[in-house]
């Protein structure tokens, strides 16, 4: 039971991180990974799936076939442009083309039954219009910005409008760094990939509530007190809420975990490996960002006020700003009064 | 702060019986079940993707310049006759539903078993039906015979370069526009013959039924033979008449299906009977879905297939098969990092996933019966990711109880402070799952709606479960001896809490 011992630790402030102190480095780390996510995204773009860019795919199971037999009966049905084929799991094959006729379609089914020895029935043909993908991009987009806009409304109202930015800048950051990955690794991007992304930002916002309902708790009568900065009661709240975060993080992040590995491992591809290959990175980036980024960007945007000025002026003059042992206990006597 | 009141009054826990809160939540969830079990909703309806089966999505297909046609009314008549062109294949448990609102609205039509590419061309089909005599009759690619056939014919320059640049080797009838009262460029369905068509005289509207035949005298095989109206019978008969004595091959009347030739008979004799048969070679099934189409009229719009599925069975049951491993291997790492990390505690955590896993399921089951729910392997998804969610909660409310617990709380007054604190954190959190899980149903379309709507459904279960079970589960555990004292194993020892003192006995005497 080390780690719930830390806990205890980190709760009293025995252990610290200096979350707060050592903001420029996480910033400087996240700034420099998405510039590289930019700078990739902007010259190699993102694989996009069938769904975005329209095109077949047919999917035979056979056990000896070939990937060359596959082009074979591919070419023989008249399809003569772009082919991408792969073999997915052990006895898979999937050939995906270019936006084609309902009347080709049915022919590669044809021929490529006739090649494997099945039936028409059991190739699994998916086939997308030019114009399909359009829709779906311009659905995604209305979804993210209806989302971030509800969500900026909701947690200004139920915590402070500061929080709420804070909140969606560490949101933003997720999705950059998430989408930077897909485009430096060059996962392909479905509309399952999409869902993983737009459920992402909710995952993302829960760590973050969680970590600032006890930046609240902490920071609710510091003006009065003047006994801590700003930052290092955020501080402090960040610290007894890592163990928490980290938890509820890996406990989400196990479920993903099984799915990602059932859906690569016995399906190959589909909408179980994208959805949780999104969410996978998706929620380590924001277990990440709840932490590293949203908590300074808050102090930030707090310390600029008058208020927050004057008491961390206050604080200084006293000599405080290296919380001692002794001020921390302090501190835990103040809030059990505070809440008898 | 309103709760700092309350958290005096309820921390009080007195007041509440949680042995009762915990029974009346057990006993309603059995009577769900049992309500489940007699109104006969045992079964969750599968989707296509997890047992096999043809979806096809229907965009409506935007002309220049004429978006005003696609309206509600226009959609929802689509709906209803892609519907009876669909039921007349007699397959059970199909579905047409329209989706998404307003002018991007799609048609959705899934259809399980193995029908695959029938009713894709079944439900495509605009299946606007003209009679059009025949002008012009050349062959597939432009030659330099053609002047000598369209000579005299008084062509417009848009025509005549149309017939002029129309190779039906390499035909799109997607692209043909076959305006009724215009001359039309087309070909025939094969892609042997050019034809230049007059205006068409006799429509679908003309027709009053069609059924499929064959004559077993002529070698003519499958045929539609059409009846038409009265008014259609008089328009039908005048086309025929007028026709009749000309030379080829102004003598045929050209039978044009969405811009394409179906067939292009010689009239021998003009037909007053208000009959006529559509001929071209066809099989026994392209006769009767034919005769379906033009029974049931033309779709009031052109529709472009957006998304074609055919899944078949096998892989059906294999995503079938990885959902429920996937939920199930998901849920066993949850329960074993539970074990690791709260020991005894972790029973809490089982009974509460059992009891959010058998209202889930309760919950389809109903859905299933009282809306048609259908659940895809998106929404099995939904629900494994739900999981994480759920235990998220327990994490928060019982770290929060270690956090009164290092404050010097005893158990039992740890169990009722940290709710009053952990109870707002899973609110607001749980709501903001929900919203996103909100605009996610909104937003998206097809099967990936199964997501959202689990997602939503799992969180709102989240809930009722960690504030009708869990807490007074937890609460009832801590009058225990065994938690009290801290023991080794129970999740909230003074070492796993990571206490300086061991104030807990101490305290509970005072």
């Amino acid at each position: 039971m080390k780690l719930s011992g830390l806990g205890g630790r980190l709760y009293r402030g025995e252990t610290s991180l200096d979350i707060i102190g050592g903001r420029k480095k996480w910033y400087l780390l996240s700034t420099l990974f998405i510039l590289l996510s930019m700078f990739t995204l902007g010259t190699k773009g993102v694989e996009l799936s069938i769904e975005f860019k329209g095109g077949s795919s047919f999917t035979v199971t056979t056990p000896s076939g070939t990937i060359d037999q596959a082009r074979e009966a591919v070419t023989k049905a008249g399809y003569l442009e772009e082919l991408r084929i792969q073999t997915i799991g052990e006895d898979k094959i999937r050939i995906q083309t270019g936006v084609i006729e309902q009347s080709l379609s049915n022919a590669i089914q044809d021929s490529l039954a006739q090649q494997f020895a099945v039936s028409i029935e059991s190739i699994d043909t998916q086939n997308v219009g030019p114009s399909w993908g359009e829709e779906i991009s311009r659905k995604a987009l209305q979804g993210l910005i209806a989302f971030l806009v509800i969500i900026m409304i909701y947690l200004a109202l139920a915590f402070e409008p500061k929080m709420a930015v804070a909140a969606i800048v560490a949101l933003i950051h997720d999705v950059l760094i998430t989408v930077g990955i897909y485009a430096l690794v060059g996962f392909e991007v479905s509309p399952s990939t999409v869902i993983g992304f737009l459920t992402i930002l909710g995952y993302s916002l829960y760590d973050t509530v969680v970590v600032f309902d006890k930046v609240r708790e902490n920071t609710r009568s510091i003006t009065a007190t003047g006994r801590y900065t700003y930052s290092q009661a955020t501080n402090l709240a960040v610290n007894q809420t890592i163990v928490r975060s980290l938890n509820t993080s890996l406990i989400a992040l196990l479920p993903v975990a099984a799915i990602l590995f059932v859906g690569a491992g016995l399906l190959g591809a589909g909408t179980l490996k994208d959805l949780s290959l999104a969410l996978f990175i998706g929620l380590i980036a924001g277990t990440y960002s709840s932490i590293f980024i949203a908590s300074p960007v808050l102090v930030q945007l707090r310390e600029r006020e008058p208020a927050i000025k004057a008491l961390n002026q206050r604080v200084m003059a006293r000599g405080g700003g290296s919380a001692t042992p002794s001020q921390r206990i302090q501190h835990k006597r103040d809030k059990r009064k505070n809440r008898s | 702060m309103s709760y700092a009141g309350s958290q005096r009054n309820s921390g009080d826990a007195k007041k509440s019986n949680p042995a009762r809160t915990l029974s009346v939540t057990l006993l309603l969830t059995a009577v769900l079940a049992g309500v489940a079990l007699a109104v006969g909703a045992t079964t969750i309806n599968l989707g296509l993707d997890l047992r096999g089966g043809t979806s096809v999505t229907l965009q409506p297909r935007v002309q220049d310049g004429d978006s005003g046609q696609v309206t509600v009314e226009a959609i929802d008549q689509a709906v209803s006759i892609i519907r009876q062109r669909v039921d007349s294949l007699g397959v059970a448990e199909s579905e047409v539903t329209a989706e998404g609102t307003g002018t991007n609205r799609q048609i959705v039509i899934a259809v399980p078993g193995e029908t695959g590419r029938r009713i894709v061309d079944l439900v495509g089909q605009t299946a606007e039906l003209r009679f059009r005599q025949v002008v012009v009759e050349a062959q597939s690619v432009p030659s330099e015979n053609d002047a000598a056939l369209i000579e005299g014919l008084n062509l417009s320059p848009e025509e005549l370069s149309q017939f002029n640049n129309l190779n039906c080797t390499t035909f799109d009838s997607n692209a043909v526009v076959d305006k009724p009262e215009a001359l039309l460029v087309t070909c025939d369905r094969s892609g042997v013959v050019r034809y230049i068509l007059a205006p068409a005289q006799v429509v679908g509207r003309d027709v009053r039924g069609a059924t499929a035949a064959i004559d077993p005298q002529s070698a003519q095989g499958w045929y539609v033979s059409l009846d038409f109206t009265g008014d259609g019978t008089k328009k039908f008969g005048e086309l025929t008449q007028a026709v009749v004595n000309l030379p080829q091959p102004q003598n045929q009347v050209a039978i044009v299906l969405d811009g394409v030739v179906v067939s292009a008979p010689r009239i021998n004799e003009a037909i007053l009977g208000g009959q006529a048969q559509i001929t071209g070679s066809f099989t026994q099934l392209e006769a009767q879905d034919l005769a379906n189409v033009l029974k049931y009229g033309s779709l009031p719009l052109a529709f472009d297939r957006g998304e074609v599925q055919q899944v078949s069975p096998t892989l059906g049951s294999d995503q079938l098969r990885a959902g429920l491993l996937a939920g199930g291997l998901g849920m066993l790492l949850v329960i074993l990092y539970s074990i690791f990390y709260y020991r005894a505690l972790s029973l809490v955590v089982i009974g509460s996933l059992a009891l959010a896993a058998a209202q889930v399921l309760l919950s389809l089951v109903l859905l299933t019966k009282g809306v048609g729910y259908t659940l895809t392997l998106a929404g099995i998804a939904g629900t494994i990711v739900a999981i994480g969610v759920t235990a998220d909660s327990f994490i928060v409310y019982f770290e929060r109880i270690r956090d009164e617990m290092r404050e010097g709380k005893p158990l039992r007054v740890a169990v009722e402070t940290g709710w009053q604190r952990a109870r707002r954190t899973i609110v607001v959190a749980d709501l903001v799952s929900g919203i996103s899980a909100i605009v996610l149903y909104i937003v998206s379309v097809g099967s990936v709606r199964g997501f959202a709507f689990t997602l939503g459904l799992t969180t709102i279960i989240d809930l009722i479960v960690i504030f009708f079970f869990t807490k007074p589960l937890v609460s009832l555990l801590a009058r225990a001896k065994y938690f009290q004292k801290g023991s080794r194993y129970s999740g909230v020892s003074p070492k796993s809490v990571g206490m300086i003192k061991e104030p807990i006995l101490a305290e509970v005497k005072s």
